[in-house]
């Protein structure tokens, strides 16, 4: 390679570099607020180093799985209520609307609400989301060993 | 090493090869286009959880996969361009770039189309989404900077060079579902170890993926084909081609 061209590729490298490590480096400082949601237990137990928790009356994102046997509803309305759960703590998020159609007990979900108590989220958005597994009924049938179907909500349950 | 390309250099080398390059790009596209359409739509089984709404896979990972492919491309165009001065480079870069720009805009559209019945919502702004649009603005802008200059040999390295920078955005949009949590769920195919996806789903998949890089790869030819002919139309050579016709 001829001096000039090497010089210019020098360059471009240099360029490249220069702006990928301060682009890092907002991004590392970011990092937190990136982040979509909280988890359950980031909630309870505060979150990143200095274990900052969110106040009550604040504005959130909580993501976590839907504690199977968790979700109540109310007969009368579209209110709703259910546990989510990630590695420990209990969050109850309470939500009044629609559904989406991947929600189910067992389910990743990130509902956007404000908090209200500790633990209690009353949510006016729930998104459900989806994991990176793609397969036949009969094989998730064989695999997890488990029939799928939108569960049925205990309405009878009368809680 | 790398005597056998200096030839493309000139402009109507590069053009005869995109005219020999064309017929099997064509022939791929079609071929698999077809398969992967009608094995990934209609045939394929439904999946346990999202019933039929998951084969908006078979549009929207491929046509992902690819805006992030064809950004690639266009940055290594932009390398050559910028070191080694190679104009037909320059001419790639610009043609591929609404190419890409189209392919991301398709990409999430049928995303935010997924969304809305499956998350519950056309858009969220998570890591994922944000950095495939501003991958959608790093296209647009590499085309709106090549058109704002009337020199055309300062519009290609400005051009070049912004395509460069872009690059940064790649590993982002890549690594976004691991390193923050986001809506968007994770890798699924490069997860290869644990089955994420059944074989039944993944063929037509990998079929589709080879069908949309094969388009890309055809509508690129004919617009660099289009880009050289414009930039050389006072040769002889292109005079003699026109005349030909």
């Amino acid at each position: 390679m001829n001096p000039r061209r090497k010089k210019r590729l020098l360059v471009i490298v240099a360029i490249v570099f220069g702006l990928g490590s301060a682009i890092g480096l907002t991004l590392y400082a970011l990092q937190e607020n990136i982040n979509l949601f909280y988890t359950p237990s980031e909630l309870i137990e505060g979150k990143g180093p200095n274990k900052e928790k969110p106040v009550i009356g604040q504005k959130l994102r909580i993501g976590g799985m839907v504690v199977p046997g968790s979700v109540e509803r109310n007969e009368d309305s579209l209110q709703v209520s259910f546990k989510l759960i990630d590695t420990g703590p209990l969050v109850t998020i309470r939500y009044k609307g629609i559904l989406p159609d991947l929600f189910r007990e067992g389910q990743g979900i990130v509902a956007q609400g404000v908090l209200v108590e500790k633990n209690v989220v009353n949510a006016f958005e729930v998104l459900a989301k989806h994991d990176e597994e793609y397969m036949p009924a009969e094989v998730a049938e064989a695999v997890k060993g488990i029939k799928h179907e939108k569960p049925k909500y205990n309405l009878d349950s009368g809680s | 090493m790398w005597k056998w390309l200096h030839p493309y250099a000139k402009a109507e080398r590069a053009y005869q090869l995109c005219n020999t390059l064309l017929p099997y790009f064509t022939v791929v596209c079609v071929a698999t286009m077809i398969i992967g359409w009608i094995w990934g739509l209609a045939y394929a089984p439904a999946d346990y959880q999202q019933k039929d709404s998951y084969r908006i896979i078979f549009i929207h990972v491929p046509s992902a996969i690819l805006s992030m492919g064809a950004y690639s491309s266009m940055a290594i165009a932009a390398i050559v361009a910028l070191v080694w001065q190679i104009r037909n480079a320059e001419l790639a870069v610009i043609a591929i770039a609404p190419v890409g720009a189209c392919i991301t805009a398709i990409a999430l559209i049928t995303g935010a189309a997924w969304g809305k019945p499956m998350w519950g919502a056309w858009w969220v702004w998570d890591a994922r989404l944000t950095s495939e649009l501003i991958l959608l603005f790093l296209y647009l802008g590499v085309l709106s900077l090549y058109h704002a200059f009337e020199d055309k040999k300062a519009a290609g390295r400005a051009a070049s060079i912004l395509a460069i920078v872009g690059v940064i955005n790649l590993p982002i949009i890549h690594y976004s579902v691991e390193w923050w949590n986001t809506l968007h769920q994770g890798a699924t195919i490069t997860k290869l170890d644990t089955k994420a996806i059944d074989p039944s789903m993944f063929w037509p998949l990998m079929v589709n993926i080879v069908a949309f890089a094969a388009f890309v790869g055809v509508v690129t030819l004919i617009r660099l084909k289009n880009e050289i002919l414009q930039r050389e139309k006072h040769r002889p050579w292109v005079r003699q081609l026109l005349t030909q016709e």
